[in-house]
Order: structure tokens, then sequence, then C-alpha cells
């Protein structure tokens, strides 16, 4: 008797076995980009440091393995990525990988929070909103999501600066934690906490008003639908009706949303690290761009991709649990 | 209230000389300088890099042999410099009872090294100006006499001294590959701070070295911490919250700069900064046939407002350029040279006269031009340079890229008409200035000749100076250069400007020196 196989593994397995080409062709397509943009590395360097004489600049390339052609450069690259070596980050003087995994965990952080306020409270509103929908409650809750949604992220940022940091002095102005401070424990974990306080609320206000509106439209669509009627001729009223009947069913689009805005949060994070000064993925590849840093930059877009392949998987399995009429094959 | 003010102003004057004799015993000791850095630094060796970024950092770990004061040069790790008579030989004293970071003792052995293995063959400015020197001799372990193959003016190496004259400890380095040295990143040195802490994109961390040469009384500060915050409105934004003590080299915006320059609490100028004077400038490509007719680029000099400029965008800090060598230059500088005044109908006669009329628009001929991505003024120089070249019938098209792809685009592709940047003046005219204006550089080189310019006599003028002992006749050589220049006009150094700084009336000593942003703080000090 062989042992059933659950079909969540084998769906799991084939998603991410489906995933290696596609990573595949991202990294030599983003090796072959980032090669179009005029001047390397060294041209960077050598402008950060106004200026060298020819020989060590030729030295630097030789160095670098930048006076081979591109092909090469790319046949070499991919080799060492199929050894799962990122190579070494000349602007940084550090492996890749050092580099990465040291700003990979804030951005998670600063991601996940994000996402999760922007989700539970968009929800949430939107819930509220559809409820009393064309109310004064639902007017203002919208006109603040446009609000939100129409202000550019790095205002919105400046402007928290300078009421909270500046104005009041209530939040630091950036940075992860206290410089020199040297807090462990609980008192790290505080810390961390009031420096993500601003970005957090930079980054997902604007997400916010995407659920917000995306849920009241649902929640709209939803409470007219027959098995709604039924469930309150059954007699289901209030809290019930709308937790277990009409949320759970509204809640798909916004899923379906969360799952393809993992991937842009990452992008919106590039703006939001860079005001904060916070030491994340987003911040990196920024500098890794403007500096030419390749190797640090098709890490970047590796970790990235894998991740982005990841939430989908997940956002599928969500799916299924949501609705069960949704097979997983 | 006014009036009283003023008088304890009067009074306050009066005081100083007295308050200049008792600052000695007010010094409060400890405390920790928070400092801005806009760009994090890779590579932290003043030996293997020479730039004010890499300086701003490793100035506090380790020392040059001589520092530029106010009053001139000073002896730190050297005391005493000498030169022979037909210029091959030039001795340097070193200061004894020295010790490294990790308690060695510094001595000839460490300079020799250095000289031989980086500031020759690795160091970027100093492999041109150390490629003539064949060996570093140590009579003792306190005298290093350098040996060059051709006449070394001894001023010349004074000069560069202060940026490319740091010795690294040779009992780390040697037997390593250079390049590859951990130590590159956690220097060790001399200076008054050691190497604590380098968090990537967050901070680094230096504390006091207990067993500092100038004596246990120095350095006043326990700590200083740079915090790299790339983007300027949160640096300003941070300066004001008082998380930041510095920032130099323009770190924030002019108008931050201008705003906080009115509060109480903070100190903005150019002072400390005058080692690094830089112009911003208008360069020709003269491969282009129009713009090697010499009347149109006088025609062009002579249509740009400088002192609007220097007003608007520089706010006042800065002064008209008088060729490649700034004011700050000394007595290589001269401003008897050919100007170009603010004339718009001088400027249209020209163009006329160089059979570039304009046509039923108005327009005689259009430019490609890319301003350099070197931060504000060459931004706004180069939209400024666009404005007032349409007033005399010329459209210029701006072609913006960022660092790597403007270098290229001017330097090895000479894919531009004109092009503006800045031109950053290193102490002496023979480091980084003169190079610029010399042919014979291959392609591609940053910071070389990329007009296309080419003149016998520059070229001649430029070798000469170069190789000259006396500094008189030297001085007179560097005149020439710059009325030649001034004649030929291959780029347009329209205006001088250093850069500006931001600091914290809470730190005392700051901006005490001309480089002061890359000396070693050992006399700042923090009053809280």
């Amino acid at each position: 008797m062989s042992l059933p196989v659950p079909p969540l593994l084998t769906y799991t397995v084939r998603r991410v076995v489906q995933a290696i080409p596609i990573i595949i062709l991202i990294m030599v397509g983003s090796f072959l980009l980032i090669k179009l943009a005029p001047g390397d590395t060294v041209d960077a360097l050598v402008g950060d440091m106004g200026g060298a004489d020819p020989a060590f600049v030729a030295r630097l390339r030789a160095e670098y393995g930048l006076d081979e052609s591109v092909m090469v450069q790319l046949w070499r690259y991919m080799l060492k990525l199929a050894q799962f070596d990122f190579g070494w980050s000349y602007v940084y003087e550090q492996p890749v990988i050092t580099v990465l995994m040291s700003r990979l965990g804030n951005t998670m952080l600063l991601m996940v929070s994000s996402l999760m306020v922007a989700f539970t409270f968009g929800v949430t509103l939107g819930a509220i909103a559809a409820k009393r929908a064309y109310s004064w409650t639902d007017n203002m809750i919208s006109t603040l999501g446009l609000v939100f949604y129409a202000m550019p992220s790095f205002f919105l940022s400046l402007l928290l600066i300078l009421i909270f940091s500046v104005k009041l002095g209530w939040l630091p102005v950036g940075g992860i934690r206290t410089i020199g401070a040297f807090k462990t424990g609980w008192a790290d974990v505080a810390d961390v906490a009031r420096h993500l306080v601003m970005p957090t609320a930079a980054l997902s206000l604007i997400y916010l008003a995407f659920y917000m509106r995306l849920m009241r439209t649902s929640v709209l669509e939803v409470m007219d639908l027959d098995f709604v009627r039924t469930a309150r001729a059954k007699g289901a009223g209030g809290a019930r009706l709308m937790f277990h009947h009409v949320m759970r069913n509204a809640l798909l689009p916004v899923v379906t949303l969360l799952g393809l805005q993992f991937s842009t949060v990452l992008g919106g994070s590039v703006i939001i690290e860079t005001i904060f000064s916070l030491p994340g993925i987003g911040q990196l590849a920024y500098t890794s761009v403007v500096k030419r840093d390749l190797n640090t930059l098709m890490g970047i877009i590796a970790i990235s991709s894998i991740i982005v392949v990841i939430v989908n998987v997940v956002t599928d399995l969500v799916y299924a649990w949501l609705d069960p009429r949704i097979e997983l094959k | 209230m006014r009036g009283m003010r003023g008088r304890l102003l009067l009074l306050g004057g009066a005081l100083c000389m007295v308050a200049a004799a008792a600052q000695a015993e007010d010094v409060k000791r400890g405390g920790t300088a928070v400092i801005h850095m806009v760009s994090e630094q890779g590579v932290l060796n003043p030996a293997l890099r020479a730039s004010t970024g890499v300086y701003q950092i490793s100035g506090k770990f380790m020392e040059p042999l001589i520092d530029k004061s106010y009053d001139g040069y000073v002896g730190v790790l050297a005391t005493e410099w000498s030169s022979s008579a037909d210029g091959k030989a030039i001795t340097f004293k070193l200061r004894e009872g020295v010790n490294w970071h990790d308690g060695k003792p510094f001595t000839c052995d460490d300079v020799a090294f250095s000289a031989m293995n980086l500031w020759k063959k690795l160091l970027n400015y100093s492999t041109t100006l150390q490629a003539n020197l064949e060996a570093v001799d140590c009579p003792n372990p306190h005298t290093a006499v350098f040996k060059y193959s051709k006449p070394m003016p001894l001023e010349l190496l004074v000069a560069a001294m202060p940026d490319l004259g740091h010795p690294v400890p040779k009992h780390l380095y040697e037997g390593t590959d250079i390049l590859k040295n951990p130590y590159n990143q956690k220097p060790v040195g001399t200076g008054p701070f050691k190497f604590v802490e380098y968090k990537r994109g967050e901070y680094l961390i230096a504390e006091r070295n207990k067993d500092y040469w100038r004596g246990k009384q120095y350095p006043y500060l326990d700590r200083v911490i740079w915090r790299f915050i790339p983007d300027k409105a949160a640096a300003a934004a941070a300066l004001e919250a008082g998380e930041i003590h510095e920032s130099g080299f323009n770190g924030i915006s002019m108008e931050d700069m201008v705003r906080l320059g009115k509060d109480p609490r903070f100190d903005v100028g150019p002072k400390g900064f005058e080692n690094n004077v830089a112009h911003s400038t208008v360069e020709f490509n003269l491969r282009n046939p129009i713009l090697a007719d010499i009347r149109v680029r006088q025609a062009i000099y002579h249509a740009l407002d400088i002192d609007f400029a220097l007003k608007t965008i520089m706010r006042g800090y800065g002064k008209p350029g008088r060729g490649p060598i700034p004011s700050a230059a000394g007595a290589n500088y001269t401003d008897d040279v050919t100007t170009y005044a603010y004339d718009l109908d001088k400027a249209k006669a020209l163009l006329d006269e160089a059979g570039y009329k304009p046509d039923a628009n108005g327009v005689r001929f259009k430019l490609k031009h890319r301003p350099a991505p070197w931060g504000e003024y060459t931004q706004l120089w180069g939209e400024y340079y666009a404005q007032a070249l349409k007033k005399i019938g010329i459209n210029v098209e701006l072609v913006t890229n960022d660092a790597p792809g403007f270098l290229n685009g001017v330097y090895r592709d000479h894919d531009f008409d004109t092009a503006n940047g800045w031109h950053q003046f290193r102490a002496d005219p023979a480091v980084s200035t003169t190079v610029w204006l010399r042919s014979g550089a291959p392609v591609g080189t940053a910071w070389s000749n990329q007009f296309g310019y080419k003149s016998d006599k520059m070229d001649s003028l430029i070798d000469a100076a170069a190789a000259e002992l006396d500094p008189a006749k030297r001085a007179d050589l560097y005149h020439q250069i710059q009325k030649l220049e001034m004649t030929d006009l291959p780029v347009i150094f329209a205006i001088e400007h250093p850069f500006l700084g931001i600091t914290s009336k809470k730190l005392k000593n700051h901006h005490n020196t001309p480089r002061w942003d890359s000396s070693s703080w050992y006399d700042l000090w923090l009053d809280q």
C-alpha cells in the first residue's frame, strides 16, 4: 500500500519546479538589461573619487573581471549562481550574500508590518463603509482613502518626519535603532518598533486605500447575492451575516490584490527606506543601481523573484482555503 | 533690547583674546559627535582611495605626514622636511614616540613600504605624482629619504601630502594582497580615534584612542559616529531634530542650508572647506566644428551672467572663476587674465561674425549638453546655461545621466557638444588640474582632456611647471598656463566655489583648519 501524497504537497512542489526556469529567465534578462546601462561600477567609483589615472582604472577593471565580454561575464555569473554563490560586492567590499542577509530582515519587517496594517485597516474600513454605504461615515472614509492614495509616498514621509520628529520630537527621524545606545532584549525591540512607526505608516497608508476601495465594492456586490438573502431569511443577522457570509466571500478579490501587491510593496519600499535611511533591500537596490554594483543588484533581483514566487504559491493556497470550489491541480 | 545685544556683542569681541586663553579650561571632555554622511564608503584606506568621502572617516584613524592649517603646512607624522639642491632627494624627519593602534611603533619602514607599494602603485592621483619615485631610504627609524629619478618640487610634494601622504602599518600589510587586505575596511592608524564597527548602510563607530601621541588629554570626545543618510531632506530633518551634529560637503540642499543658516542653533558656511574648492564649468567638445571656432566659445562666455548664477544657485557662496587655478591656490593664482563680461550684444555680434546667423525662428544652431550629476550645483548650473544660451539664439538640448552614464558619454564616447560639471582643485595645480588641459591622456580617463584640446605651448608649459624647483618660477609658469587657458578657452571655469557645511553650535573647535572634515578632530569637543 503506497502512502497517499496530499494534493497540497504535489501542487506546491510542481509550482516550485515550474518557477525555476522563470527565475533563470529573469536573471539572464536582468543581467543583460543592467549591462545596457552606460558605464560600470568602476566608472561610478571613479566619479565618487573625483577622478583617477588610467592605470588605476584599468587595474580595477581587470580585478573586477569587467574587461571580459558581456557573454563571458554572464556565463561566469550564471555558473556561480548555480552553486548559490552570489559573488562579491565591490561597493561594500563584502560577499553579496552577507550584504543581502543583513538587510533582508529589515525589509521583510517593514513589508509585513505595513501590509498587515494596510490589510487589517483597509478591510475593516471598507466593510464599515459598505455597511453604511452612501452615509456620512462612508463619504468620510472614502475621501480619506482618496487623499492617502493620491499623496506621493515621499511627500507623506517628509510630512510625517516634519510633524513627529522635527516639531513634536516624538519619533526618531530615521534608522532602525538608536545608534550607540546598545540596547538589548525588550528595550531593543521597543527601540526598533519606535523607529518603524513612521515608515510603516507611510508605506501602509497608500496600500490601505487600495484594500479599502476594493473591500467596499466587493462587500456591496456580495450583499446583493442570493445566498446572503437566504442567510438573512434563515434568521442570520448582524455580525454573523457580515463575518460568516459576506466578508468571507468578499475577501477573495482582496487576497488576489494582496498577493499581487507584495511585489509592488517591495518596489515602494525603495523610496521609504531611502528617506528613512532604513538599511533594507529597497535602499540597497537604489544605491546598487547608482553605483552599478552588478553582483548586489543581481542578488536582490534573485531574492525578490524567489519571494514573489513563494507569495504567489501561498496566495493560491489561501484561495483554496477561502473558497472550497477552487481545486488545487 | 537690540542695542543691548549690540553692546554685548562688542564686549564679546573685546573679550575674545581672553576667552581664547581661557578656552583650554572650559573644554568639556566626553560625549559622542554624530556626523552625517551621504554615501557609503567601501574602502576606508586613504592610501588606496584619494577621495574626500574616504578622508572624512579615515582621517580620524589614519594621519598624514603633513596637514594643512590656516597658518600653512604643519607636520603630523613628519616633523621636518627638506630637499636636496637637485630636487632628487627629499628628506622627512618622522615623529618619535608614535604608536599604531595595535601598539607597534610607527617608523620609517612603514613610510617606505606605503610609499613604494601603495602611493606609487595603487593610489589614484598619487601614481602620477610619484611616477619618478625610485626608492625610499631609511638611514634611521625616524628619517625617510624619498629618491626621485627626476627633480621633484618640494612645494608640490608638501602640498600633496595632506591628501596623498597617509602611511599604513607595514606589519599588517606586508606579504598580503593589499587590495583585499581586511584592514582596508577596519583601519589601523595612529590617529586620535580607533575603529570599532561599521554597519553597512547604517553607521560607523569610532572610539577614543587612549594612547594618542599628542597627549593623554586628547582627543576630547569619547566617540564619533557617522550616520549614512542618503536623502538630503531627511538629513536636514535629522539636524533640526538634534540627531546629528554636522553635515559637510553640501550634504543637505541649498534651500535647507539657507533656512537653517538663520537658525541660531547652527553654524553654516564655507569655513573649513578652503582646501576643497571646485570650479563649476562649461566644457566644449572641440571636435564639433562650430565649437572649434574660438569666437563661438567667447560668445558663449559673454552670454553667461555669472553674478546672477552665483547669487541664485550658490546663494552668494563663491566668486567668478579666472581660469584653471582657483584663488585658493595662493601664489600660483593670478587674476591678471583675459575676462569675458556679461554682454549679450557682444555675444550676438561674435556669433554673426563667425557666420552663424539666426534663422526665421531666431535659432542659430543646436547643442547637445550633458550636465554632470554631481548634485544641486551642477544640475542647476546646467539648466541656467541652457536658458542663458537661448537668449543668444542657441538651442540647448539637455541630456541627463547618472554618474557612470555621464562619465562614459563625455570622457569615453565624446558624445556631447557641451557639458558642465565641476573640477576639484587638489592643493597644487600639478596634482589634478593640469592633466585636464594636457593632451595625450588615454581616451576614457575621467577628468582628463575630453575637449580634444591640443596646444603644444600648453603641453610644454605644463611639463616645465611640473619639474620646476624654484617656487617663484613655478608660480610664473602657472600664471602663464592660466592666461593661455583664458584665451584658448577649451573650457570655461565659470565659478569658483567652496563646499558648504552645517554644524550644530554644540560642537566646539569645529572647522578650524582648511580641510577640517578630513582632519583628525583631536581637539573637537561637545558642549552638552
